[in-house]
């Protein structure tokens, strides 16, 4: 199996019946292989309904979905439910198996040797940070946080080339929630699969995507672009009012310090440094707290240069 | 069978306990054991089984159509609630003509109880699933047939075996009135004998009932246990 699909959504449309608007309203839409696709938007906008068509958990009227350009409607529904990560929010682990058989419920259907599922088990509990002892446990022994990981683990356990993320950390504390979002974001970066991700939450949206979806009531594409795309040309005044007013500053949250060319001063040396992975938004509010309009950069003992709150906004 | 007493002629040896009708006479549960009470005991443990095993094998398919198709639910459970709202004694007067006085008649009617109080069990465990945890196992790629097998099932197995306690418990409650006017099986048999005496004889009603109760509960004892090592996903604690 290719370790990332293209996923393309060719005309989908969806009506519910007896609803005067469509669910899912002709979308198309390509996401590249290996990439990190938010769809987001109001309730009513068709998000979880075109992330659940992928699958074939809920069946469109009319246009084609195609998977490394396979019409999904034409594979066999195991198999192609099989091939697919899928993750939700309330999680569904099943609650009469320990950790590991949850796991390895994909590689036990797949006909895996108990021995391979059994590994297969331990090192997916390492990479989203449970222990390999927790394969003995039961789900009701486990925190939210600590299950999720599991259903995490367990999309991902016959190493699928697409995730499928139904509000996964929407039902979290933000703590656990934010540290979920961090972690996901490397596991994106280690294992380079595809993933389609449904929030509701713009933040999280920009946060994780690399490209994000903004779907409207009634199903409608509103914009589907790179998160500081859209933050710097909303397309329309319902994706402006959507992401909200403070775009700017969203913006230079997406980008860090030391990305930004810096001026290489002998002067340097200001009195006041930040590391090269500070966001610039967080360097231009320790500047405004410090009444200064420069900081030192620097990586590990190094310093790379001066960041000025002049060069802001070249940024935007 | 000395039968020196014109109260009690059938009952033994007829000691100063027995012949006196007290309240308990050990002497003659220990000397009708074999030819009275054991005999009754195992009678009544397999018109329980009977019973129950037959109610189980029919509640469970029509269990299993009711989950596939949820308006078989209402018929099914309408009829099953129906035959239980039938009085026992009458119920096996009514089968009488048919079946006679015979183990069927009483089988017939035991059947039909133990099925009310299996198969709403057994369909309400099939559906303990949440509705995560199906639509989980169907975006995994799980047939219907897996997710029954594989998920369903197993969850359903607490409420089928809290049926099972109720039906075990209450066939073991019922059969001893099959004793009393059907056949002369089981618990109920020598209960009905020493009510039938001019003077009711206190030991073998006694003895028989108690008997009786603690085969409800030693079943039930069994049902627990087997339970605990059935499900050990509830006895998991953090």
């Amino acid at each position: 199996m290719p370790a990332a699909a293209e996923i393309v959504f060719d005309h989908v449309t969806k009506r519910y019946e007896g609803r005067d608007s469509a669910a899912v309203d002709d979308l198309s839409l390509e996401i590249p292989a290996g990439s990190f696709c938010v769809l987001v938007g109001p309730s009513g906008g068709g998000k979880t309904t075109a992330l659940k068509m992928v699958n074939r958990l809920i069946p469109f009227d009319s246009g084609e979905i195609r998977i490394d350009g396979r019409n999904i409607e034409e594979l066999p529904l195991t198999e192609l439910r099989r091939g697919i990560g899928y993750v939700i929010q309330q999680i569904g682990l099943f609650p009469h198996m320990t950790i590991g058989e949850n796991i390895a419920t994909v590689p036990r259907l797949l006909g895996w040797e108990k021995q391979r599922q059994r590994a297969r088990s331990g090192e997916l509990l390492e990479l989203v940070g449970l222990d390999a002892a927790d394969a003995n446990r039961y789900p009701s022994q486990l925190s939210g946080g600590q299950r999720q990981r599991v259903g995490l683990a367990r999309a991902l356990a016959a190493d699928p080339p697409l995730l499928l993320m139904d509000e996964p950390f929407g039902a979290l504390d933000p703590i656990t929630r934010h540290r979920l979002q961090t972690e996901l974001r490397r596991l994106h970066r280690d294992v380079g699969k595809t993933i389609i991700f449904v929030t509701h939450d713009i933040d999280e949206a920009i946060q994780m995507g690399d490209r994000i979806a903004i779907l409207r009531e009634g199903g409608v594409l509103a914009q589907y672009d790179t998160p500081d795309a859209i933050l710097a040309h909303p397309a329309d005044d319902f994706v402006a009012q959507f992401i909200g007013g403070d775009r700017a500053l969203r913006r230079l949250a997406l980008r860090t310090v030391g990305e930004v060319p810096l001026e290489s001063h002998p002067d340097a040396a200001s009195d006041h440094w930040v590391a090269s992975d500070t966001t610039v938004r967080n360097a231009v509010s320790l500047m405004l707290e410090l009444k200064t309009d420069r900081l030192a950069v620097k990586d590990g003992d190094r310093i790379l240069g001066t960041f000025r709150i002049s060069d802001v906004s070249t940024l935007l | 069978m000395d039968g020196n007493g014109p109260v009690i002629p059938n009952f033994g040896r007829g000691d100063s306990c027995v012949t006196g009708d007290h309240t308990f006479c050990w002497g003659w549960v220990k000397d009708h054991w074999g030819d009275t009470l054991g005999p009754a005991l195992w009678q009544h443990v397999e018109l329980t089984v009977i019973a129950v095993v037959i109610g189980f094998a029919i509640a469970f398919p029509l269990a299993l159509l009711a989950h596939r198709y949820r308006r078989l639910e209402q018929p099914f459970g309408a009829l099953s609630a129906l035959v239980y709202t039938v009085p026992s004694l009458a119920l096996f007067q009514l089968l009488v003509p048919f079946t006679g006085l015979t183990l069927t008649t009483v089988e017939i009617a035991l059947v039909g109880y133990t099925l009310v109080m299996l198969f709403p069990n057994i369909v309400a465990g099939l559906r303990s699933a949440s509705d995560d945890v199906i639509e989980a196992a169907r975006g995994m790629g799980l047939t219907r047939r897996q997710i029954l097998l594989r998920v369903e099932l197993p969850l359903a197995v607490p409420a089928i075996i809290g049926g099972l306690r109720i039906a075990v418990v209450s066939t073991v409650a019922i059969s001893t009135i099959a004793g009393i006017n059907v056949t002369s099986m089981g618990l109920g048999y020598p209960i009905y004998s020493a009510l039938r005496e001019p003077t009711p004889f206190k030991t073998e009603i006694y003895s028989a009932g108690l008997l009786a109760v603690a085969l409800a509960l030693g079943a039930d004892l069994l049902l627990v246990a087997i339970r605990r090592t059935a499900v050990p996903w509830t006895r998991a604690v953090r």
